[in-house]
């Protein structure tokens, strides 16, 4: 990574507020023009660095979500994944080492129809779910300290 | 402040969630898009920025293809009466991604604060849990880490509707 790529990625986490011109205003800041921070994104978001440039959404303040525990036998985890994840409004689905192996989150619009999503998951798997849903948020999301070697 | 998203907010959420088009004028093409006006659309995205419904604009990094690919989630069980000031200290530590006050679901599950722990490996890790241990000191009545083997679906939020 060059060292526009290096302040691309470290410095620009959350400073991007909504302008006509994000990547104009990037280009002031860093004394470098409008292309080369334009084709560095690319370069970082091709290469799979950056996942994306854009806004992270708080899905609790765009709807409501829950994350979901499950302990599915091994045989079954890759089938049950894939039900899991045909739902709409599941993502990030993890197997994790525990007892508990399964999880993943789900979004919905209202308490409703997540309660409903929740228990068509349990009827279609047979298997009984761990809903945790945030009580509290304590993280103030700064963005990711990245320490470069 | 907590504002109400409403349709047009939500229009704007799913055509942006995938990012922004890395062109000089990403407003314009997503207003475009969405038959909006382009200071409409930055308004309510400055709205959801202030409200916290954004919680941020800018590049996302990958974590794992930056070589952090220890993602640990370190779950404790904290006093109800200690869990706020607990929760305050633990998110406000650099190597940690998320901390939430999640239910407890007793006797299967114990604990009621969860904190994700990034790390180059698991070695790293489980130090860095170590060191949230020493900080909770008597406060930390049990907790266990949860190391991901395999992502099955990663596509950030996604909103439906």
């Amino acid at each position: 990574m060059n060292t526009l790529e290096k302040r691309l990625l470290n410095d620009f986490q959350r400073n991007l507020p909504p302008s006509p011109t994000p990547f104009a205003d990037m280009a002031g800041e860093l004394g470098v023009t409008e292309e080369e921070v334009i084709s560095g994104l690319r370069t970082l978001t091709e290469r799979g660095v950056v996942s994306r440039v854009g806004p992270v959404f708080r899905p609790q303040r765009c709807g409501v979500s829950s994350l979901v525990a499950m302990t599915v036998p091994e045989a079954r985890l890759e089938a049950v994944a894939e039900l899991v994840n045909a739902f709409p409004g599941v993502n990030h689905n993890y197997e994790r080492e525990h007892r508990l192996n399964l999880w993943f989150v789900v979004t919905a619009n209202t308490q409703e129809h997540l309660q409903a999503l929740l228990q068509h998951i349990e009827q279609q798997t047979g298997l009984a779910i761990l809903p945790l849903p945030m009580q509290a948020e304590y993280h103030i999301d700064l963005g990711f300290p990245l320490q470069w070697d | 402040m907590n504002t109400v998203i409403d349709a047009t907010d939500r229009r704007i959420i799913a055509v942006t969630q995938g990012g922004l088009p890395l062109t000089p004028r990403p407003y314009a093409i997503i207003a475009a898009q969405l038959g909006l006006d382009a200071n409409d659309v930055m308004t309510r995205m400055q709205r959801m920025l202030d409200s916290g419904a954004i919680r941020r604009i800018g590049a996302v990094p990958n974590h794992y293809a930056l070589g952090f690919k220890g993602n640990g989630m370190s779950v404790w069980n904290v006093p109800d009466d200690a869990i706020k000031e607990a929760g305050q200290t633990i998110g406000a530590l650099d190597f940690v991604s998320h901390c939430y006050h999640r239910p407890r679901h007793p006797p299967t599950w114990p604990y009621n604060l969860f904190a994700m722990v990034h790390g180059r490996d698991r070695a790293e890790v489980d130090e860095k849990v170590r060191h949230i241990a020493a900080i909770l000191g008597a406060k930390d009545r049990g907790h266990e880490v949860l190391f991901s083997t395999r992502i099955l679906k990663k596509t950030g939020l996604r909103i439906v509707g």
